[in-house]
């Protein structure tokens, strides 16, 4: 995850708290959604940037995940996501995200 | 009348030691883990210039392979060396130790010194460079003793100039408290001039236009180049255009990250239609932050560091020939502010829109050119197959809209796209490589029409969090042609009147037959 992204979202759930804080991730592939998930719950996997050895174990999903899919309105998801669920692995993706979730979140 | 691309040219330049010196992966990693493996372990994965030469997407850059040749040859492509030429018909793969003759060339303030006998054993062969004349030749300086570059770099903050690891040379900074004239940012500028002067000479050799015939230019890289007062003040274009001898040009620079290219191909296109110029040259040089800018995964997996290529392109823009691809000003795909910034919002814009309100389908286009990115360089760091994403998303777009069947989706991925060979040089892949290939397929008969997709990422910029796109069509020639030449339109109705005077005649012949 970029560096400048992990101190925003470092700073918010200092701000409002790790309880209060959702990541939904749009990432493309399962793997890449896999790491950004990681980094904001067990901390920087590459050890590069603000969130290395911080466990936030912030609540993470994806947009294409069915508990984000049943928040947003129909019509804005057809008009907004279902050219890339079409496109997307989403079975990969939300293998990938439920793993992360099971072993790092806290919320 | 439309204006028509007369030709294209891609350079690339290898530059090695450039990736561990200037990459801004490596000097992010100097300054916060000077210890770290990655340094340790990255000379060992750094290629020769003969390895270079030998990569397949380099080849096809310059013009020696085609994307189709390319994609038949399975990935990854890195482990796979082919016959390596240092000049293809589009332009030519530069080693570093003349680029660096070339950079000094550029440097017209006495800011990059070279070291005497490094000047001395590469000038012969830069003098026998078929495009470089004497009057650049006549810009090589003799060089400097070694002390005095050392000196520079320990005492003056010098940028040092290294090859082989030797230290050869150095840029100095260009004021004593300004940092946009630190030494840094003018050997990032010297490396974008210079590289964008090497397009500019093979775009002229590719095309035949006489160098006083080209009216502007104009720049579309991501660098900037002013002082404290102005700090993207400009002007690369006309920079580079008076190091490449295009004296009766003048220019200016067109940004917008990744989709500056695109932008600046709209701009000459309507300048040229609209008559205010005749020849207009799009070109751009190369980026030295990018350079190993994916090379920790890269070094993970025990890879060449592939990111060792500055790129540059020039395209020519010129009234209609009659003969020469059109760009279709009429249809022209653009990312507005409100359009939003979800992939498909994006790809809605540039691709959807505009083909609709000219009456055609996603599927009429038979060749898209996306972000070419080489596959090669961004699987293995997590970042997939770029174009592929692209196609997929165009496809997927075409099934929504009722154009393709579902089941279509791989097969229109096969026909209406390509595998990426470009460096990711950021504006560099954006949709312009295959402008060179696409006038070849389009005057061979192969492609119709072509959508050359441009998009940027404006956020990185801090001052907007909005994402950018602009696309074009690039057509076959409807045959009008401008100057002494006359229009379809003419030559109807010049055949309609050679009928009727020919029917006219017959009738009067055959009323003298029957007196």
């Amino acid at each position: 995850m970029d560096l400048e992204n992990q101190k925003r979202v470092k700073e918010f759930a200092e701000q409002y708290g790790p309880e209060n804080v959702v990541v939904i991730l749009g990432a493309a592939e399962g793997e890449a959604a896999g790491l950004a998930a990681e980094t904001v719950t067990a901390g920087d996997p590459t050890f590069a940037g603000p969130l290395t050895g911080v466990q936030l174990g912030l609540s993470v999903y994806h947009i294409c995940e069915d508990e984000i899919k049943a928040e947003v309105d129909p019509d804005v998801y057809d008009e907004q996501i279902s050219m890339m669920e079409m496109v997307l692995d989403v079975d990969d993706i939300k293998s990938e995200m439920t793993s992360i979730r099971e072993q790092y979140c806290k919320y | 009348m439309n204006s028509v691309i007369k030709g294209a040219s891609y350079v690339l330049v290898h530059t090695p030691d450039m990736v561990v010196e200037n990459g801004s992966t490596q000097t992010t990693e100097r300054i916060v883990n000077p210890e770290s493996d990655y340094l340790k372990q990255l000379p060992k994965h750094i290629r020769s210039y003969e390895q270079a030469l030998g990569y397949l997407p380099n080849q096809t850059y310059i013009g020696n392979c085609t994307p189709d040749e390319l994609a038949k040859v399975e990935q990854p492509w890195y482990d796979k060396p082919c016959e390596g030429k240092r000049f293809g018909k589009f332009g030519e793969i530069m080693p570093q130790e003349e680029f660096y003759l070339l950079m000094q060339v550029c440097d017209v303030f006495d800011l990059m010194y070279l070291e005497k006998s490094f000047v001395a054993a590469v000038k012969p062969t830069f003098e026998k460079h078929p495009l470089i004349t004497p009057e650049i030749v006549a810009r090589v300086h003799e060089g400097v003793e070694q002390e005095q570059i050392e000196a520079f770099v320990k005492e003056e903050h010098a940028e040092p100039i290294l090859h082989g690891g030797k230290l050869v040379g150095y840029v100095k900074r260009a004021h004593d408290v300004d940092v946009n004239l630190s030494a840094h940012v003018i050997l990032e500028n010297l490396v974008s001039k210079a590289s964008s002067v090497l397009s500019l000479l093979h775009v002229v050799h590719n095309t035949g236009i006489d160098k006083g015939d080209v009216d502007y230019v104009i720049d579309c890289c991501e660098e900037a180049c002013g002082d404290m007062n102005q700090r993207g003040g400009g002007n690369f274009a006309k920079a580079a255009a008076e190091i490449a001898g295009l004296t009766g040009a003048s220019g200016c620079d067109v940004r917008g990250f990744c989709a500056g290219p695109s932008h600046a191909m709209i701009t000459a296109a309507s300048l040229v239609k609209a008559g205010t110029y005749r020849n207009v040259i799009v070109t751009a040089g190369g980026c030295t932050a990018k350079l190993g800018m994916n090379g920790k995964d890269h070094v993970k997996k025990d890879m060449p560091v592939l990111e060792d290529m500055v790129g540059g392109f020039s395209v020519l823009v010129s009234q209609n020939d009659g003969i020469s691809p059109e760009i279709n000003n009429g249809i022209c795909g653009r990312h507005a502010v409100g359009t939003g910034s979800s992939p498909q919002a994006v790809i809605s814009s540039l691709v959807l829109e505009p083909l609709q309100k000219a009456g055609l389908k996603i599927t009429d286009i038979d060749r898209y050119a996306v972000e070419m990115q080489n596959p090669d360089i961004t699987k293995p760091a997590g970042a997939g197959d770029v174009p592929l994403a692209n196609y997929k998303m165009i496809a997927a777009l075409a099934v929504k809209n009722g154009d393709l069947e579902r089941a279509g989706l791989n097969a229109f991925v096969q026909e209406h796209g390509m595998a990426g060979w470009a460096p990711t040089q950021g504006h560099i892949p954006s949709g312009v490589p295959y402008i060179g290939f696409c006038c070849e397929d389009i005057l061979a008969g192969r492609v119709k029409k072509a959508m050359i997709i441009g998009k940027g990422s404006l956020f990185l910029g801090r001052m907007t969090n909005l994402f950018d796109g602009v696309s074009f069509i690039i057509q076959e020639n409807s045959h009008e042609s401008e100057e002494g030449g006359v229009s379809e339109g003419q030559v109807k109705s010049l055949i309609a009147k050679a009928m009727r005077d020919f029917a006219l005649s017959l009738g009067a012949a055959g009323t003298e037959e029957s007196r």
